[in-house]
């Protein structure tokens, strides 16, 4: 079971959140002509990277926040985590 | 005549307590202290069960973790349970003990036959005997397995004992009481880290039990006493004896299980029989110490023969001899140890050495006290059927690879040690690489990967001094690290007796045009011929031939035998170790009982239940509940001898026809508020939102990006910035989760705030002609004329002391309305609506009812709604608005979501008007095609129309939209049923839906 640091109320394990996938995923605005590739990519193409990966985490039996992390996918390791307003540049 | 082979003055035991206990109908007594395998070993009892695949006799190994297969069937206070370990489970009165695996005793074995056609069973015999004809599988093969492989019988019956579950944080969790242990725990201590001792025997002190060594001027156990005395007054110390750490996580998270009642003789009501204790630790010492190897020789597996480590804990902690003439056989010094104890307690044993001769203080001792020992000798072969009485011993040639002067020597148990083995189980488990050592011919640990060091013989300190110098160093070190102190507690010196190089030849040959096997596995009777067939089939990889031999699995991991058999993968294949490499270490390391794991979720504790603050009422009118996700909603209320199908009826045709009252309370309820909300509200749903007036309701459907519908629902109006939504009862939690994502995340600008107000509002759904005359009695004061409250409207009514509120809304397709009122007064407000119903037929209404009132209005729900169909599919297409986008509007343009033969939602009826179309039915054109048969669609929903006395269904079928009128069939080939219906409409009730609006 991981231990997650929720930026709001600190390391909590596991079982208290939710998994929201990928963090860098931007929704198209509305009331805008979206390509049907550019949709596609939004709706079902997902990276699988092997290493960190940005990813978003719902604090669902705490804070209910969403929030981003930096884990790596092959080792577990949560390097950082962010509130969503955080600028963190670079994600890997 | 009992306890033959229980030594006076010595040992650990309690002789002023003696217990007695059954082993196979017999009656045996042992001692206090004792465990049920040295309370068998006192009694001179070694064969204990059958083996697994040979069902040849086998008797106890070891002295702990590591015994592969002295396993039984444990039966106490009428309850049984199979593979206790004897040599864990601690004697206490009232126990029976039956031998596993053997028919009809483990003396006479009908099953032994599969000894003597042990050609039969080579590695891979499963793969390769139960493989055709594939009809035999089910009739034969399968119970054939099933009842010869395993060991004892689970019971059926429900287990009676009470497990639980704790949580802890620690700063250093220490595994294992050894020296390394009992030092690194105190020196972390001292330091003022807050840790937790992990021993998984009853006793703590590991090798300083059994070992002659000194420690500051005091014999090792004394050291070891006072050190626990000391932790134990520590504040900052929880130690724990009786508990095996067996699983080492992600994030330094470790799981430990506790013994906390077998080896009580009285134990208190409700003490657990265990605890799981899940303990997240910023550093991890591992102090596991280390597994003797046995040696492997023809007929090694015969009960008597067992590890020497294990004969010398007998003897030191048990004060027992598993033997009167026993025969040490050994490739090293330790073994030394064990025959100097026998003769120390005045049995004299004989030593048998691999080795061309040994100069070291263990083996000068051993022969001044006229110890025989056979240097450069091996055991060829043993006899004895039910216990090993003799050895044949010869001299090993330069080779090592045949015998001469072959010699027989009676004995009565052979004491063996091939070396050992680092316990790194955990450290493995952690993600360390384990690298191979040369000098100790083992694998040791590496670079570590999370916050885990390795300490001690784990870590391949074999001597005394080693392991405490590495344990008070790393638990001062490591603890500094947390606590940035700086009390470091120096090692004490320390005396023991020095042990020479072993060596590192361990797998004797056979005599000469012999085949005996010679075992590697215990546990799962894998011999090294087995091996060896494994590789000339072309079995390379280490983790295929585990697999097709099955060396190393099931229980016992390969705890005495996984390095034996790599190496002689090594040795057949001419690879050195490291090339072969090892299997992954995997938790459990012991095997750990299903009801520790589950702990106290069990029956109705498995998971929380929800009930509606009028529950207490639905119970004392005969409610019948049914499961709604956590909720206990009633599925029906029973009257006399009715059947659920029968009160459904009643209840849902008085509806029809009265007034009926249904608890809605577990419906979602979210509060959103604030400037943006019909904005946001105008993004989550498909229909329109901005225009909604205060003071209404409207119906809203919700999708996912990828257009499939995700819930639906009514949200009202309550004021310009203040709106109440509803979901089903079973998406509420996802609901509020998706409106959360899209406000923290997608649309961070917005200004609303969410929150879930389900258990905050007790509701009541009021629905049939009569409702509105109910309503008026309710609220006598207010205007609920069709124009004071229309369809759709909603109102805030005072109510007693409290305020109602009220919606105009109805998914029974009936004039129907729904009340709210804050939770604590849902019970008073329920009394309210039946005392006012009274003159007017009112009944309560379960969600069968509730369900065939929406079947046959044709609304959809749960059933329809399963996160696969889009609106279209649904029939709520008109809701999609075409003026604003929306989520999941984008993929609505999808080429497959535009097909004119897409499935559509319709009514079907069947064309007798009597049989009943089970749901989940295929619809089909014909229903005589050859397989398969092409499918239209589904029966999604299924009840008996009260409105037209006959059976409805609602089906998704292919181009449903043009399809009314046609003749079709529901087809159940589980049911074995093909019914004859028609495609009707959808609506079967009051198509136009004047009845709501009356
Ligand atoms: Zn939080």
């Amino acid at each position: 079971m991981l231990e997650i640091k929720c930026p709001y109320c600190g390391k909590r394990s596991q079982n208290e959140f939710a998994y929201g996938g990928d963090a860098t995923v931007k929704r198209p605005e509305l009331n805008k002509e979206v390509p049907d590739e550019e949709w596609d990519t939004f709706v079902y193409y997902r990276k699988n990277p092997r290493g960190n990966h940005l990813e978003l985490w719902h604090h669902i039996s705490g804070c209910r926040q969403w929030f981003k992390a930096k884990r790596n996918t092959a080792t577990h390791e949560i390097i950082d985590t962010f509130e969503l307003s955080d600028d963190i540049g670079d994600a890997s | 005549m009992t306890q033959n082979y229980r030594l006076k003055d010595i040992g650990r035991i309690d002789r002023n307590h003696e217990i007695s206990f059954i082993f196979n109908g017999k009656k045996y007594f042992g001692y206090k202290g004792d465990t049920l395998a040295s309370a068998l070993l006192a009694n001179g009892v070694h064969l204990i069960a059958r083996s697994f695949k040979y069902h040849r006799p086998r008797g106890i190994l070891a002295a702990g973790v590591d015994d592969p297969s002295a396993k039984v069937q444990l039966i106490k206070d009428g309850y049984s349970e199979p593979n206790i370990n004897l040599t864990e489970f601690e004697l206490v009165e009232g126990l029976e003990l039956q031998s596993q695996n053997c028919w009809p005793s483990v003396s006479v074995d009908v099953g032994e036959i599969n000894n003597l056609l042990n050609r039969f069973f080579p590695a891979g015999f499963y793969y390769k005997t139960f493989m055709w004809p594939k009809s035999f599988w089910y009739s034969i093969y399968e119970p054939f397995i099933r009842k010869a492989a395993g060991f004892g019988v689970a019971s059926l019956d429900p287990d009676p004992d009470r497990y639980e579950h704790q949580y802890e944080h620690c700063d250093v969790l220490v595994v294992g009481s050894g020296p390394s242990g009992l030092s690194s725990a105190l020196a972390a201590a001292k330091n003022g880290a807050r840790v937790i001792l992990a021993e998984d025997k009853p006793r703590f002190g590991g090798s300083l039990l059994t070992d002659e060594v000194t420690i500051g001027n005091k014999k090792g156990e004394e050291w070891v006493d006072d050190v626990i005395s000391e932790l134990k007054s520590m504040p900052n110390v929880i130690i724990k004896s009786r508990s095996q750490v067996f699983g080492y996580y992600d994030h330094n998270m470790l799981v430990m299980f506790e013994r906390k009642r077998d080896h009580l003789q009285d134990p208190a009501k409700f003490t657990p029989r265990e605890k799981l204790w899940y303990i997240r630790a910023k550093e991890v010492i591992i102090s596991t110490g280390s597994i003797e190897r046995p040696l492997v020789f023809a007929n090694n597996d015969r009960p008597g023969i067992m590890l020497a480590s294990a004969a010398k804990e007998y003897l030191k902690v048990y004060g027992v001899a598993v033997g009167k003439k026993p025969l040490i056989f050994t490739n090293n010094d330790s073994a030394y140890e064990t025959a100097i104890e026998f003769k120390n307690n005045g049995i004299q044993p004989t030593i048998v050495d691999t080795r061309a001769s040994s100069e070291n203080q263990l083996v000068n001792e051993a022969q001044k006290m006229g110890i025989d020992i056979l240097f450069e000798n091996g055991i060829a072969n043993t006899s004895g059927h039910l216990k090993v009485k003799s050895a044949t011993v010869g001299k090993l040639n330069n080779e090592k690879n045949s015998f001469t002067n072959l010699q027989k020597i009676d004995c009565d148990c052979i004491c063996v040690s091939g070396n050992w083995t680092p316990t790194v189980h955990l450290a493995s488990q952690s993600g360390n690489k384990l690298k191979f050592d040369e000098e100790s011919d083992t694998f040791l640990p590496n670079q570590s990967r999370q916050q885990e060091t390795v300490v001690g013989a784990a870590n391949g300190s074999f001597t005394l001094k080693e392991s405490l110098d590495e344990g008070f160093e790393q638990g001062f070190k490591i603890s500094s690290k947390i606590t940035n102190k700086n009390n470091k507690t120096n090692a004490p010196i320390s005396d023991e007796k020095s042990l020479g190089k072993h060596d590192k030849f361990w797998c004797m040959p056979l005599p000469e045009g012999k085949h005996y096997k010679r075992f590697v596995d215990f546990q799962n009777d894998v011999a090294v011929s087995d091996i060896e067939l494994a590789v000339r089939e072309g079995f390379r990889s280490i983790e295929h031939v585990k697999r097709y031999t099955t060396l190393g699995m099931a229980t016992d991991q390969g705890k005495t035998s996984n390095l034996n058999g790599l190496q002689l993968v090594s040795n057949i294949e001419k690879k050195i170790v490291p090339e072969v490499g090892h299997t992954t270490f995997r938790p459990p390391y012991t095997s750990v009982t299903i009801g520790t794991i589950i702990g106290r979720e069990v029956s109705k504790y498995y998971r929380a239940t929800r009930k509606s603050p009028m529950h207490e009422w639905h119970e004392r009118n005969n409610a019948v509940f049914v499961d709604a996700g956590l909720w206990l909603r009633p599925r029906y209320y029973k009257h006399g001898n009715e059947t659920l199908q029968e009160a459904a009826k009643r209840e849902a045709a008085n509806v029809r026809k009265n007034v009926g009252i249904c608890d809605v309370t577990s419906l979602g309820k979210i509060d959103i508020k604030g400037p943006d909300s019909a904005e946001f509200l105008n993004r989550v749903y498909t229909n329109a939102w901005l225009k909604l007036p205060v003071g209404k309701a409207r119906y809203g459907v919700m999708l996912r990006e990828d257009g499939m519908v995700f819930d639906d629902g009514t949200t009202t109006r309550i004021s310009e910035n203040h709106f109440h939504m509803t979901t089903t009862t079973a998406q509420a939690a996802n609901v509020l989760s998706h409106l959360e994502y899209y406000l923290q995340i997608v649309w961070p600008e917005l200004e609303v705030n969410v929150l879930s107000t389900t258990e905050q509002w007790a509701g009541a759904a009021i629905a049939g002609p009569k409702s509105r005359e109910l309503l008026s009695k309710l609220f006598p004061n207010e205007d609920i004329s069709n124009e004071g409250l229309p369809f759709m409207g909603y109102r805030e009514f005072k109510f007693f002391d409290t305020t109602a509120r009220v919606f105009r809304i109805s998914f029974s397709g009936e004039l129907a309305y729904e009340v709210n009122v804050m939770s604590d007064f849902g019970e008073f407000m329920w009394d309210k609506i039946i005392e006012a119903g009274e003159g007017l037929g009112i009944q309560p209404y379960g969600t069968e009812a509730l369900s065939t009132l929406r079947i046959e209005m044709g609304h959809v729900a749960g059933s329809e709604i399963d996160g696969r169909l889009i609106s279209y599919d649904l029939a709520l297409d008109g809701m999609l608005s075409k003026k604003k986008d929306f989520i999941g509007k984008r993929s609505l343009n999808r080429v497959a979501f535009n097909d004119e033969n897409r499935e559509r939602i319709v009514g079907i009826v069947p064309i007798d008007k009597k049989t009943s179309i089970p749901e989940g039915s295929y619809i089909v054109e014909d229903p005589n095609a050859a397989f398969p048969i092409p499918k239209l669609g589904h029966v999604s929903a299924s009840c008996w129309s009260v409105e037209r006395n006959n059976p409805f269904s609602l089906a998704i079928i292919k181009n449903g939209k043009n399809r009314k009128g046609e003749k079709l069939f529901a087809v159940s080939p589980v049911k074995n049923m093909s019914i004859p219906v028609e495609v009707v409409s959808q609506h079967y009730v009051d198509p136009d839906g004047e009845r709501v609006r009356s």
